[in-house]
This record gives structure tokens, sequence and C-alpha cells, in this order.
């Protein structure tokens, strides 16, 4: 148990430095950049002319309040910091005076749910799948879906996505094509809601999981046939254990901690994906709250779900991390 | 080097169709500097002419011929992916080796940075950095921008074989023979990190231009410069799929996805090659 603590504190420790350089960053992009944020802002405001004048004024003050121009750096910088703690971005200018950490609140679950159901999906599918593939070699199917699954697997996430809206929404337009659930069904705990749900996410979904399940599948397939010709497992075969235990316990068992790091890995380029996949499908998540909010010079927006972006893929990785002890025990003894 | 490729194309049947595929692209990008129109001009043919064979991938809503745009597009994505690939290298090569070979401290401080840029979700940091620039936002100030925040993966790896290569014998004999430190890392260790670098080095072409199309379709890129991100932008913008006038995106998605089935297969190969036990048993001798 002493292991596992101070492995823990060293992934908190990581996952400390991931915010840290990633916060900061953002606060280097805005504010070291030639360019005043607060000029573009009133640039871009001057544009939605109905606007209260007190209202826009109040607006303005909170945006110099926000970015503390005029400061010193470094009293900026703590400052920024002191704001970012308490995830208070200001408010929305596209959707005014709703604050922004509120738009972030309702566009999470959609993100967290979808994400985080699909990449299991496709890391269990393509892990299963890879095994198999790597210890039955001559399976013809197994075969022909890596063919496939290689295919797929450069392609990028937006070419993906725009295939599928395509080929289900013009060619053959059997499912929904945007929005997280249909209009007219009533929000809440009950059946045709959650179905709605379900049918809305379906090629959003697919989306994710045809983009990732191919890398899990192949790393899958070249660790376990590397297993395979190990001595403890042709020893098992000789021995006469039944081919579905060698599979479970000795194969699958040692080839899956280092999928497991590379799912924590990979986290982020997930996230990327799923950004622009929810924008394609106008699923309302994070990723469409990020691009509407430039689309309509929403500073305070773009720069909340950037941070919280940052905040959230750390942690899950911190999360996935966490967990690992549990597929790799030897954690725990060093 | 010659009998290398000659084997390579002979036993290996992904490098094969990945060479193919690259040669198209890179052909047409070629192609670009023979253009009888300038990229930035608009309105020099008809409009909205489907493929034919004046203009075999039709013309586009703005006047301008698919083929020969596209020639530009992908020069410049190519040139795109390359230059962030290459600048990116120089990053992870430094940190890799370095991390590798001198270990303890500098190893765990370098490894904690280069994990945090692992972990970092990047796409919404272009996005904010878009969004400061705007119209400031230049072809050479993204791929600058993305090699600076791209190279973490691939140092991982390099460090990896160096951690590898500093405990053989060859390296000791090294050390005791006198050479400095640099020589060695340069003259022995090299040899064996570049391949891997250069497998990376496709990888990483691979993912820049991904990244590039997404910006760019979303506009958030230098729209004026073509690439194929762009392209697919203003075709967009002129709603090409509504209006009847698919070659206007068809084509750009078409090439730059063989671009990227080309260059993926291309360093799956590479990677192959560089593990000898895969490659004997692909040409059939050896033991595995």
């Amino acid at each position: 148990m002493h292991g596992y603590g101070i492995y823990l504190l060293k992934r908190f420790a990581q996952f400390v430095l991931v915010v840290f350089i990633g916060i900061s960053l953002t606060f280097f992009i805005t504010h070291l950049t030639p360019i005043d944020p607060v000029d573009r802002m009133v640039a871009g405001m001057t544009t939605f002319g109905q606007s209260d004048p007190e209202a826009v004024e109040a607006m303005r003050e909170a945006l110099r309040a926000l970015y503390g121009t005029g400061a010193p750096l470094l009293d900026q910088y703590f400052e920024y910091w002191g704001r970012m703690l308490v995830f208070d971005f200001g408010p929305s200018l596209s959707s005014f005076p709703t604050p922004v950490s509120q738009l972030i609140g309702r566009a999470l679950p959609w993100t967290f749910g979808l994400l985080a159901t699909c990449t299991l999906i496709a890391w269990v599918l393509g892990n299963l799948l890879g095994g198999l593939a790597g210890y039955y070699r001559n399976n013809l199917a197994l075969k022909t879906f890596g063919v496939v699954a290689m295919g797929f697997h450069p392609i990028p996430h937006y070419i993906i996505a725009f295939l599928l809206l395509i080929l289900f929404g013009y060619l053959w337009p059997i499912l929904p094509i945007s929005g997280g659930a249909s209009q007219q069904v009533e929000r809440g705990l009950n059946l045709p809601f959650v179905l709605s749900v379900l049918k809305h996410s379906v090629l959003p979904g697919l989306a994710i999981i045809l983009i990732s399940i191919g890398s899990w599948f192949m790393g899958m397939r070249a660790l376990v046939s590397n297993i395979v010709t190990e001595d403890y497992v042709v020893y098992a075969e000789l021995g006469g254990v039944s081919r579905r235990r060698i599979m479970r316990s000795y194969v699958m068992r040692n080839a899956i901690a280092p999928q497991v790091t590379g799912l924590a890995m990979s986290m982020s380029g997930f996230y990327n994906a799923a950004i622009i996949i929810e924008y394609v499908f106008s699923y309302p998540g994070l990723g469409r709250l990020l691009i509407a909010g430039v689309y309509a010079g929403d500073y305070g927006l773009v720069l909340g779900v950037t941070a919280i972006s940052i905040v959230a893929v750390s942690a899950a990785v911190f999360l996935i991390d966490v967990l690992y002890p549990l597929f790799d025990p030897r954690v725990q003894l060093s | 080097m010659l009998a290398i490729l000659r084997d390579l194309l002979r036993y290996n049947r992904e490098f094969a169709a990945g060479t193919v595929l690259t040669a198209i692209v890179v052909g047409m990008a070629v192609l670009s500097a023979f253009s009888p129109y300038p990229p930035g001009d608009i309105y020099v043919v008809a409009p909205d002419l489907p493929p034919s064979w004046d203009h075999p991938f039709g013309t586009t809503s703005q006047g301008q011929d698919t083929f020969w745009l596209l020639t530009y597009a992908l020069r410049n994505t190519l040139l795109f992916g390359f230059s962030v690939a290459i600048l990116s290298r120089l990053i992870s090569l430094l940190v890799g080796m370095l991390s590798g070979y001198k270990g303890g401290a500098t190893d765990r401080v370098l490894m904690s940075i280069n994990d945090t840029f692992i972990v970092m979700p990047l796409f919404p940091l272009l996005v904010l950095f878009y969004f400061v620039m705007r119209d400031d936002m230049t072809w050479a100030l993204l791929a600058l921008v993305m090699a600076l925040l791209g190279w973490a993966y691939d140092a991982r790896l390099i460090r990896s074989v160096m951690m590898s290569l500093r405990t053989r014998e060859f390296t000791r004999t090294a050390v005791f023979s006198g050479m400095r430190t640099d020589q060695i890392v340069i003259r022995e260790h090299m040899p064996y990190v570049l391949p891997i670098v250069f497998s990376t080095t496709l990888n990483n072409i691979n993912w820049s231009i991904g990244l590039e199309v997404t910006l760019s379709v979303l506009g958030f890129t230098d729209i004026e410069t073509p690439t194929v991100g762009t392209m697919i932008f203003w075709a967009n913008q002129h709603s090409a799929l509504v209006f009847g006038t698919w070659w206007w995106v068809v084509f750009p998605t078409l090439l730059v996805t063989v671009t990227f089935i080309g260059l993926f297969l291309l360093a799956v190969s590479m990677n192959e090659y560089i593990d000898p036990r895969s490659r004997l048993s692909r040409m059939g001798g050896g033991v595995a």
C-alpha cells in the first residue's frame, strides 16, 4: 500500500503540473500576443448595435477586470489565477448576461457522456478483437477487420464525421444528424427523452468509435502476437490449459497494462476529435460551445472552454492513472 | 540503400501501396509549378462547371479551376506538414536524447514537461490562439506553434531507445576510449535513432495536416492561402453540397484522404522494417 501512496502522489503532482502549465499557456497566449483582447472585444461589440450602452460599458468593465489590463504583468498573472481557481470567466457575450461557467456547466455532461461512453466502447471492443486477432492469426474475419480498421485509422476526424453526415443525413436519412435530443420531448428522466438522447448520439458516437478503434486493435494485436511466442504461453498450451483460459489469464492480462497507459496518453487526442465531431453534428457539448464562441467573438466563453478542457482532460488522465495499479500490480511493489 | 528500397517494394505490400499513394499526391503538388492560373486569382474560368476534359475536376463557384487550385492546395498542405514535422523533430530529438542519455534528475524534469504536453488538449489551445490572433494568423506562425506543441509523443519514444543504447557495450567502450559525450551521442547513437525519427516524421506530418485541415475547415487559419482545408472551407461557405457543386468538396477530401493513408502505410511499413524480427518473418526467412 505504501508504494501505491507514493505512486498516487507522483501522479497527482503531474496532474497539478499539467493544469499549471496549461492555464499559464492560456495566460501567455492571451496576454503576450501583440493583440489587446479588450480592443478586439469592443470592436466585436459594435456589431451588436442594439445593445444597451450601459450594459456594454458594464461588460467592458468586467472584461478589463478579467484581463486586468494596465496592471503589471505579474499582478495580472496572479489575478488571472484567482479567477481561474473559482472558474469565474465573467459573463458570456453571446448569451449575455449568463455567466460563462453556467454555459459550460450545461454543456459538460453532454461531452462527458458521449466521449466517455464511446471511448470506452472503442477501447474494449478494439482490445478484444485485437487480442483475438493476435491469438488466432489466420482468422479471415479478424484479418479483414484489421485491414478496414487500418484504412480508417489515419483519416482525419473531420472527414470521417463529414462522411457519416453525408451518408446518413442526405443519402440514407435514417438517423438524426444534429442536436443532442429531440425538441419535442420533455427533458428529464423519462423514456422518450432517454431514447431520443441515445438516437441522437449514434452518429457522433460512431464517428468517435471509428476513429479510435483501429489504434487499439492494431496495438493489441501487436502486443498479443509478441506474447503468444513467450515460453509461459507455449508451456501452458503444452500443459493442456484451455485456450479460453490462456487467452484470458495469460495473454490478455499481460497485454492490457500498456493499453491502459495508451488510453491515458491518447485522451487529449480523443478530446480534440470530440470537439470537431460535436461541431459537425451540432451536439450540445463543449466543442460546439467553443466553436460557436469563436464565431460570436465571445472571449470569455472561448477562454473558459479552453481552461475547462485542460482541467477536464488532465483529470480524466489522472483518474486512469489512479486505476492503473488494478491492471498492473507491479506499481505497488516499486 | 537502393537494395533496401527494392526489398521493401517487393516484400512489403503496405510500403508499395504507401509509395504509390504518396507519389500521386506529391506528383499533383509538383504540378502546381505548371499551373496556367495563379492561385490567388478568382473568376479566371467560368464558375460551377462539372468535371470535363477542359477542367478535369470541374470549376469552383469562385471561378477557379478545381484541379489546378488543388495542386497549390496540396503543395501548401504538404509543405505545412513537412515544416511542422522538421521543426518538432529537432525538439523531440534534443529532449529525447538528452533525457535518455543523461537520466536522473534531468530525465525526470524533462519527462514531466514531456508528459504535460502529451496530456494537454491542443485543439482548444490552437483555437484560443487563433481567437487572439484573428487576421494576424499566418501559415508560418501556425506551423511554428504546432511544432512547439507537437513534439512530446516522439520525444518519449526517442528517449526509450536512448536508454537502451546507453547500457550497451559499445557505449562503454566509447566512454572508456575517451570520446566526448556529444561525439558519442552523434556518431554512435544517432544511426540507431534516425530510422525511428524518420518513421515518426511521417506520423507527425499526418498529425499536423489533420489539425490544419480541421482548423481550416472551421475557418480558423489564414483562409486566403489555398490548402486542402481552406478549399473545403470555401466550398462549405458556398454550400457546395447543397448547391450541387460536389466536385469542389469531393476532390480535396479524396486527395487529403489519399495523403493520410499513403503516409500512414509508409510509416507502418517503416516501423516494421526497423524491427528486424517482423522483417524476416515477412521475407520468409528467420525464426519468428
